[in-house]
C-alpha cells in the first residue's frame, strides 16, 4: 500500500497557499534556524550547558508537517525538539529560558534542552528516551478517539528510532485500532554516528507501512510544501476515522549530533550537497519566482525574526534561576498546587 | 603508566580482547565512533567488526542477544550508551539473565558484562544523569560492580569478563577524565565481591562507592586537618554481593557509620548496609547510622538545583562533624 512519492503535491499545495500563508512557513523556518544558531552561540559561552541537539537543516519537516494540523492537534517529539516545539506555537522566549535552565522556562528549568513540553499549544514533548515517544502518541490517539474527539496526533522520531520495539508496538497498534496518528520519521541519515543502512534492514523506512497496512509516504524534508501536502492528506485521513500514516521525510541535520560532536563520520562533500538543497532557501528562490516583489516582505521577516531571538536571549539571561523550593514541587500530582 | 579511568577501562577491553578469542564489544556506535565516552576506541582497528559490533538503538536486543551468545560459551561486554537506557532492556536483564542458571537447574550458564556509564554531574538532567544500581542490588543470579579508581575500574573489568555469571559494570561518567592513577604493568585483577579501605581512621567511618568516594576522602582530609578526626573510609566496589565482613568490621572498629552514595536515599544500597550493621553490629554503634545521598527527586536539568540534589563534599563534612559530635 505504499504510495509513489507524489512529485505534484508540492506544487498544488503551493498553488493552495497564498502568499501570506508561504511566508508564514518561511518565518517559522527562518525563526528555528534563527534561533538554533543563536542556541549554538550560547552554548559556546557556557550560557547553556548539557546535551543539546540541534535542528538546523530539518526545519522543512517540523514547519510543513505542524502547519497541516489544526492548533489543537497534538505534536509529540525526541530530544531534537526545539524545531517542533517552536513551530507548534511555544514562545522562543519560554524555549530559550527553558535552555537556559531558567525558571521562566517551559519546564521552569527542571528539564532544559531534551524535556520541552507546552501544554498550552499541544506540545505533548520531547523524549530523550530514543523511540519512547511513539507508545505516547498511540495513548493520545486512543484518548482522541476514546472521547470522540476529532483532533490527531503527530509523532516525530529519528531513523533511529525504528530498530527500537516499540517502534513495531507502537505502529502495530495503530493500525489495528485504526488511531488517528501520524508517524513522521526524520530520515537524516545517521542516529549518532550510524549511517541507517547499517542500522535498519530496509532503508526504504516508509516500507515499513506496508506490513502495518498503513499508508507509507517518502516525501524530500527539504521541501516545506512536499511535507505540509503529505501531511495535510495524513490528517485528513486520521479524523476521518481511517487511522494512522507513516510518512518518511528524507532530510539533513547541518550540525553534529549534539553540541560535542564533531561529525567526523561524514564528509564535508556530503554537507555541501546538502546546503545547497536548504529548505529556507528552496521556499525563498519559489516565492521570489512567482512574485519577485516577494523579496522586500522576507527580507521583513527575517528582520522581525531577529528581533524576536535577541528578545529571546534577553529574557532568559534576565531570568531567575528556579529557587531550591521549587525541587519537590512536581514530583507527585496534588490538589494543593 | 599513568591512565584514566576511562583509559583503564579501554586497557581493560583491549586486553581481555587479546586474552580469549571468546570476549567481544557490542552497543550503540561502540566500533567507528569509539563509543559515545570514547571508551572503545581503538577496539575496532584492533579487533575488526566481527568483534567489536555496532549495534542500531536496540537496547532489548542488545542484552537478549548477548545472553544469547554468552549462553554458548561467548563472553560479551555489552554497552548502555547511558546507564539510564538500561531500563529499556530490564527484562532481559532480570528476567532472562539473572534467572538462566538457576531455570536450567545449572545447565547452562550466562557469562556477560554489562558496561553502564552513570552518574549526574553533567547536567544530563533527568535521562542522562541516573545511577540506577539498586534496580539491580536485589536481583539474585546478578552480579553488580562499581569501580571508583582507574585501578579498580581495569581490575575489576578484567573478572567481570572472567566471571561465568552476568555483571552489571557501573562506571561513572564524571570520573572518565577527572582521576588518574599509576597502572602496573601486566596483567592484575580486582576480585569481585571485597571491598577495599582507602582510609583507616578511628573516629568514624564512612562507607562509600563509586563516584562519592572522591568526595568522601577529601571530606575526611578536610576534617582530619581542621580538628584531627581520624574518619575511615570504605569503597564497597562491589554492590552484588556486597562484603559484610569489611562493612561490620570498620562499623565495630569505630562505632559511627556515614554512608554516602550519589543514587537517591529512599531504596538505595546504603539502606541495605544499614540494615546489615543494624542486625549485626548494633551492640557496638556510638550513634545513630546516617546517609548522605542524593535528595529523593529527579535530577533537576537547573545546575544549581542539580547541585543542590546532589552529594558533595561539604554535605560529607557537615555530616562528619554532626555525627562526631553524637
Ligand atoms: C533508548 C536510547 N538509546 C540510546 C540513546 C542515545 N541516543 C540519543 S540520540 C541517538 C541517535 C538517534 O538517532 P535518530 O533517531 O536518527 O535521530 P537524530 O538524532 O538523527 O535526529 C542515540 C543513540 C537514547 N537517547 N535512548
Ligand atoms: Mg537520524
Amino acid at each position: 500500500m505504499a504510495l509513489e512519492r507524489d512529485k505534484h503535491a508540492a506544487e498544488r499545495a503551493r498553488l493552495t497557499l497564498g502568499e501570506g500563508e508561504l511566508g508564514e512557513l518561511y518565518r517559522r523556518m527562518v525563526l528555528i534556524r534563527r534561533f538554533e544558531d543563536k542556541v549554538a552561540e550560547m552554548y559556546s559561552r557556557g550560557k547553556i550547558t548539557g546535551f543539546c541537539h540541534l535542528y538546523a537543516g530539518e526545519e522543512g519537516v517540523a514547519v510543513g508537517a505542524i502547519y497541516a494540523l489544526y492548533d489543537k492537534d497534538y505534536v509529540v517529539s525526541t530530544y531534537r525538539e526545539h524545531g517542533h516545539c517552536l513551530a507548534k506555537g511555544a514562545s522562543a522566549r519560554s524555549v530559550m529560558a527553558e535552555l537556559f535552565g531558567k525558571v521562566t522556562g517551559l519546564s521552569r528549568g527542571h528539564g532544559g534542552s531534551m524535556h520541552l513540553f507546552d501544554q498550552t499549544v499541544r506540545f505533548m514533548g520531547g523524549y530523550a528516551i530514543v523511540g519512547g515517544g511513539l507508545p505516547l502518541a498511540v495513548g493520545l490517539g486512543l484518548s482522541c478517539q476514546y472521547k470522540e474527539e476529532p483532533e490527531v496526533v503527530c509523532c516525530f522520531f529519528g531513523d533511529g528510532a525504528l530498530p527500537q520495539g516499540a517502534f513495531h508496538e507502537s505502529l502495530n497498534i495503530a493500525s489495528l485500532w485504526k488511531l488517528p496518528v501520524i508517524f513522521i520519521c526524520e530520515n537524516n541519515f545517521y542516529g549518532m554516528g550510524t549511517m541507517v543502512q547499517n542500522a535498519v534492514s530496509q532503508e526504504e523506512l516508509y516500507h515499513f507501512a506496508e506490513s502495518y497496512k498503513m499508508p507509507g509516504v517518502r516525501v524530500d524534508g527539504q521541501d516545506v510544501l512536499e511535507v505540509y501536502a503529505a501531511v495535510t492528506e495524513a490528517a485528513t485521513r486520521a479524523r476521518e476515522g481511517d487511522g494512522p500514516s507513516l510518512i518518511e521525510a528524507v532530510t539533513y541535520r547541518y550540525r553534529g549530533h549534539s553540541m560535542s560532536d564533531p561529525a567526523e563520520y561524514r564528509s564535508k562533500r556530503e554537507e555541501r550537497i546538502w546546503q545547497e538543497r536548504d529548505p529556507i532557501k528552496n521556499l525563498r528562490r519559489r516565492m521570489m519566482q512567482a512574485n519577485p516583489g516577494a523579496e522586500a516582505r522576507l527580507e521583513t521577516i527575517d528582520r522581525e525574526v531577529s528581533e524576536v531571538i535577541d528578545d529571546a536571549v534577553r529574557f532568559a539571561d534576565e531570568s531567575p534561576e528556579p529557587g531550591l523550593e521549587e525541587l519537590g514541587k512536581y514530583v507527585y500530582s496534588s490538589e494543593q498546587e | 603508566m599513568e591512565a584514566t579511568y576511562l583509559k583503564a577501562i579501554n586497557q581493560a577491553l583491549h586486553e581481555e580482547m587479546r586474552r580469549d578469542d571468546n570476549v567481544f564489544v557490542m552497543g550503540e556506535d561502540v566500533g567507528e565512533l569509539g563509543g559515545a565516552f570514547k571508551v572503545t576506541e581503538g577496539l575496532l582497528e584492533a579487533f575488526g567488526e566481527d568483534r567489536v559490533i555496532d549495534t542500531p538503538i536496540s537496547e532489548t536486543l542488545i542484552v537478549g542477544a548477548g545472553i544469547g551468545a554468552a549462553v554458548l560459551g561467548m563472553r560479551p561486554v555489552l554497552e548502555m550508551q547511558f546507564g539510564d537506557f538500561i531500563s529499556c532492556a530490564f527484562d532481559q536483564i532480570v528476567n532472562t539473565a539473572a534467572t538462566l542458571r538457576y531455570r536450567h537447574g545449572g545447565q547452562a550458564s550466562c557469562p556477560l558484562v554489562l558496561r553502564a556509564p552513570s552518574g549526574a554531574g553533567v547536567h544530563g538532567a533527568l535521562f542522562h544523569s541516573q545511577n540506577p544500581e539498586a534496580w539491580f542490588t536485589r536481583v539474585p543470579g546478578l552480579k553488580v560492580v562499581a569501580p571508583a579508581t582507574p585501578y579498580d575500574a581495569k581490575g575489576l573489568l578484567k573478572s567481570a569478563v572472567r566471571d561465568d555469571n552476568p555483571v552489571i559494570y557501573f562506571e561513572h561518567k564524571r570520573l572518565y577524565r577527572s582521576i588518574k592513577e599509576d597502572l602496573p604493568e601486566g596483567d592484575f585483577t580486582v576480585p569481585i565481591g571485597p571491598a577495599e579501605l582507602r582510609l583507616e581512621g578511628r573516629d568514624l567511618s564512612i562507607i562509600t562507592y563509586g563516584g562519592t568516594l572522591h568526595q568522601s576522602l577529601d571530606a575526611a582530609r578536610i576534617v582530619e586537618k581542621e580538628g584531627g578526626l581520624k574518619v575511615e573510609v570504605l569503597d564497597l566496589r562491589t554492590l552484588l554481593p556486597l562484603d559484610r565482613e569489611a562493612i561490620l568490621a570498620t562499623a565495630r572498629k569505630t562505632g559511627k557509620v556515614l554512608i554516602v552514595h550519589e543514587d537517591r536515599l529512599t531504596g538505595g544500597i546504603g539502606g541495605e548496609v544499614a540494615a546489615i550493621i543494624a542486625e549485626h553490629a548494633f551492640d557496638y554503634l556510638d550513634g545513630p547510622i546516617r546517609r548522605v545521598c542524593a535528595l529523593d527527586a529527579h535530577t533537576a536539568f537547573s545546575p544549581p538545583l542539580e547541585e543542590y540534589i546532589l552529594p558533595n563534599t561539604n554535605k560529607i563534612v557537615e555530616a562528619i562533624r554532626e555525627l562526631a559530635a553524637y
